[in-house]
């Protein structure tokens, strides 16, 4: 049960939010043959660009309808309308995400309005997927924007459509990387189901070589597969973000859904299993048998340096909760806790306080901390703390292989199980000779060593 | 609770002007007279060489919606100034500008590291909606109580400019209040393009910073450096040389710069500008307003660096600096060209013949080139995105011929040439490098983003080590071959 703290600055410092529009692109990026549009400025559009570039170490392809002073003031049709044609024309995408920004929110574009006249002039974009999602920077943080832009895909994508007992709706949230999206496919599909997972950044950002270079995304969930989630059985949403969009889609489908808030740890896996064994009308593979049991021998040789552990924690809600809930069950305490935006499970998060803040709050309630956790941002703190880090979420750009760190599934927590427990095996307290002294011995402290 | 978090600073604030609509008209026309000027540049080339009509219609290129790339001029100011170390740098506007960005270049400090700390008011609905010219100020003073930084730059963004927050009037009122410099940098990313943006942080440095200081001493061999941001730390791989003639780098603007510094540059004797395009008017009104005269060069490249010497040590002499500098200048350039020949010679046999395909632009189309043709390299390609008219002359000049130059090139075309192996090696920035790598080519980081400093005699020898690095590592041999279950040609 925590409290949920709002510091009282008007200043952020070291920032771990990053905004909407990037985190609504990303999800457009996770769809094959699509283009994120941001309607703002270009550097809008750059800085998000590039920001995904040194986390993926892929080419991002991302676009700007260019506003100005005075394109902004007027209104920003003619720039939408010319940005739209000019994708149309070099890259025909299938999906076009328009995304906007602060800038043509507080203008207040009616992009809607716009798209509904640039459709009825330009009768050959009737093939293409154009949705739209009002994300303004000044609300928000980049897992609203991921959430709401998932959302919008499945309104205007998704049509009721006749069932298929097999086929199953995944919905993961901005916090699964390639490789967890990955092994969720995997452990899905070993129950004789079939997943429509979408976005799919497993499919687009993991890291392949593609055959040739195109000015979309490559991979990822495609259209007429989106299409067809309407027909599925069910739908399963990863992450509390990802309510709404199952919603959405239940609303316009009737594809009824089971949210996941995570799929880290030892019971949250055994329910994730327990359902596909209910839905799929199969046992449990002997495959994840021998997983299950890895893992719980796993937590057995590590309980030992988890316990009793301080930890400082600095993610967005959902990544939060995936990873705060799981050390928690491994003995940790979360001393510190902050986060991005607001949640439902904020105040359900097992830590005494939950800040809503940025990295300098993090750095001031660390001190003492045996471990911080957050993305690469916080390396600058870790420094400063001399405190072991341990870089998780996005953007990880100061290490290789961002998109196939794996913590869902058996395999991913028993993974995770490792990789933090090396941390706390090497940083180990080595007792000295002084250490114990009994009370009233103190020739150790500097006024008496003379 | 926002409220009672208002009225807490009420009483404060009560002497900041008050708040009317047009106030945000007045700085928006404000803005737009400053953009006019720089666009007018009279001591850009390529703007020199346009009519009336099209210098009427500034340097910036119409943006293509729907097919741009680039940065915004807040991301071409933050990025001019954001080297200056001890500086606190508060960005003024919603989480995007600040938040998706900070900390994600390698211009290197040798002392205060404030600078790589994140500053942002990240506004929010209410500030939107009530202005957050109050925040901001709150901004400032949360600063100073917790850093105390000899200047705070404030830059303005979009949002904060469209709903009118007049940051100009907040850094004065805060300037008054806590007695320094709080330096307001009007740059909203929508008025331009990121080399509009770099020209108006020079604008802000010359209206605010520059000449409000005085140095300790001086000397008859202080310069100022224009431009050079010490990426990697290649001011460190020039500054010896420098250092053995007795030269001062009194101001280097901006990179590993004190505020201090930067006050002082007025007091120069001559400067050198550095990379051709993004600061012109800060050399020229260097020049004059304070008479200091001033050359434009390169420190990528061996000949470019003698030459950069060479000038450097002319211009100090013609402002009285004592004769013999020029001897000693034309000695140490023997000595060190010498020394790094001989160092390169291995890689000379290595390198010999190896095409290079160069994406980059502005000064380093043509300072590469010679830096790379020294060794033996062949050009087979080299972008003119950014360039002036001069950059092509110097290009024409250097290869003898305007064969190889061109100036966009898009990705698929990139990856074609690549994939058939028409290069050795790309040089680019980061935006193009998995063009290269996704066509099994070596490639190498040339712009800000990069970890190795090229600049002097000493980043040449860098340069040329990780391009035969890039060239012959194993890896190439393994990767282009295909899957044995898959046909041969790949």
């Amino acid at each position: 049960m925590a409290v949920i703290i709002h510091p009282k600055k008007s200043c952020a410092v070291n920032p771990l939010k990053m905004s909407q529009p990037i985190g609504a692109s990303l999800a457009f990026l996770g769809i094959d043959k699509s283009l994120p549009l941001l309607h703002g400025s270009q550097g809008c559009t750059a800085f998000g660009l590039v920001l995904f570039v040194r986390h993926f170490r892929e080419a991002i392809p991302m676009q700007t309808t260019a506003m100005n002073e005075v394109t902004t003031i007027l209104g920003g049709l003619d720039n939408l309308e010319q940005a739209i044609l000019n994708i149309y024309n070099r890259a025909k995408p299938d999906v076009i995400g328009i995304c906007s920004t602060g800038l043509t929110e507080t203008k207040g574009d009616d992009v809607d309005g716009y798209i509904r006249l640039i459709r009825s002039r330009h009768p050959e974009l009737d093939e293409v997927a154009l949705v739209h999602v009002p994300t303004p920077d000044y609300s928000g943080a980049f897992q609203d924007g991921w959430g709401k832009a998932v959302t919008r895909i499945v309104e205007a994508m998704c049509e009721p459509k006749p069932r298929t007992a097999w086929q199953v709706n995944v919905l993961p949230g901005c916090h699964m990387t390639a490789a967890d999206i990955e092994e969720i496919r995997e452990i899905i599909e070993s129950f004789g189901l079939y997943p429509i997972i979408a976005p799919d950044l497993s499919g687009s950002l993991d890291g392949h070589i593609p055959e040739s270079f195109l000015p979309t995304t490559i991979g990822g969930a495609k259209a007429a597969e989106i299409r067809n989630m309407g027909g599925s059985a069910i739908t399963i949403a990863i992450g509390e973000q990802m309510r709404w969009a199952a919603e959405a889609l239940q609303a316009k489908t009737g594809v009824p859904y089971r949210l996941f808030d995570r799929l880290t740890g030892l019971e949250a896996n055994d329910e994730f299993l327990s359902f596909l064994a209910e839905v799929s009308l199969t046992e449990v593979p002997a495959k994840y048998r021998r997983q299950r049991s890895q893992l719980v021998d796993a937590m057995l040789d590590g309980h030992f340096y988890f316990g009793g552990k301080k930890v400082a924690l600095g993610a967005e809600p959902d990544l939060m909760w995936q990873l705060g809930s799981w050390l928690t069950e491994m003995g940790c305490e979360i001393e510190a806790a902050v986060t991005t935006t607001s949640s439902v499970l904020l105040e359900r998060f097992p830590a005494d306080e939950v800040v809503i803040g940025d990295l300098e709050d993090l750095e001031n309630r660390a001190l003492g901390c045996d471990l911080l956790i957050t993305h690469s941002q916080g390396r600058q703190a870790a420094e400063r703390l001399d405190m072991p880090f341990f870089r998780y979420g996005l953007p990880l750009f100061d290490r290789l292989g961002a998109a196939h760190k794996l913590s869902v599934g058996y395999r991913g927590t028993r993974g995770l199980i490792f990789e933090i427990g090396n941390i706390f095996i090497e940083h180990l307290p080595h007792a000295h000779p002084g250490e114990w002294r009994l009370p009233g011995e103190n020739h150790a402290s500097p006024e008496t060593r003379h | 609770m926002i409220n009672i978090f208002w009225c807490d600073v009420a009483h404060e604030l009560q002497w900041l002007p008050a708040r009317e609509t047009f106030v945000g008209v007045a700085a928006m026309s404000a803005l737009k007279n400053r953009i006019e000027s720089v666009l007018e540049e009279p001591a850009c080339g390529k703007n020199q060489a346009k009519d009336a009509k099209d210098r009427k219609k500034g340097c910036a290129k119409p943006l293509t919606p729907g097919a741009a790339a680039g940065g915004c001029a807040f991301d071409g100011a933050k990025i001019s100034l954001q080297p200056i170390t001890d500086v606190a740098h508060l960005v003024h506007g919603p989480i995007a500008c600040e938040g998706n960005s900070w900390d994600s270049r390698h211009a290197l400090s040798s002392g205060p590291m404030l600078y790589r700390t994140g500053f942002t008011t990240d506004m929010n609905e209410l500030d939107v909606i009530y202005g957050g010219e109050k925040k901001l100020f709150r901004a400032i003073r949360e600063i100073i109580e917790k850093h105390n930084p000899p200047a705070i730059f404030v830059y303005q963004t979009c949002v904060a400019a469209m709903i009118g927050d007049d940051i100009e009037a907040v850094c004065k009122a805060a300037r008054e209040k806590f007695g320094k410099p709080i330096i307001p940098i009007n740059v909203p990313g929508f008025a331009g393009s990121k080399n509009l943006g770099a020209k108006l942080a020079g604008e802000a440095l010359l209206d605010y910073v520059i000449g409000t200081e005085e140095p300790e001493t001086t000397t008859p061999y202080d310069i100022a450096i224009i431009a050079e941001f010490n990426v990697a730390g290649d001011l460190w791989a020039a500054k010896p040389l420098l250092d053995r003639l007795g030269i001062r780098i009194l101001a280097n603007i901006s990179g590993d710069a004190r505020y201090h510094d930067i006050a002082c540059a007025h007091r120069a004797k001559a400067a050198m500008m550095v990379c051709s395009k993004a600061m012109i008017n800060v050399a020229r009104k260097l020049e004059e307003r304070y008479g200091i005269p001033y050359f434009e060069g390169s420190f990528y490249g061996i000949s470019d660096t003698s030459e950069a010497l060479r000038q450097i040590a002319k211009l100090l002499v013609q402002k009285g600096a004592p004769e013999e500098l020029l001897a000693r200048t034309e000695a140490l350039i023997a000595d060190e060209e010498a020394r790094v020949w001989q160092r390169l010679q291995p890689y000379k046999e290595r390198l010999k013949g190896k095409r290079v395909l160069l994406f980059t632009g502005g000064v380093k189309s043509w300072s590469v080139v010679s830096a790379l043709q020294e060794v033996g390299m062949v050009i087979t390609g080299t972008s003119m995105r950014k360039s002036t008219a001069e950059d092509r002359e110097r290009v024409v000049e250097i290869m003898g011929t305007d064969a190889h130059m061109f100036d966009e090139m898009p990705p698929r075309e990139m990856y074609r040439i690549l994939k058939d192996s028409q290069a050795d090696i790309m040089l680019s920035g980061g935006r193009s490098q998995f063009v290269a790598l996704k066509a099994k080519t070596p490639w190498l980081d040339i712009n800000q983003e990069r970890h190795v400093a090229y600049a002097g005699y000493e980043g040449l020898l860098n340069l040329v080590q990780e391009i035969d690095r890039a060239i012959y590592n194993p890896i190439w041999a393994q990767v282009r071959k295909a899957a044995p279950w898959e046909g041969s040609n790949d």
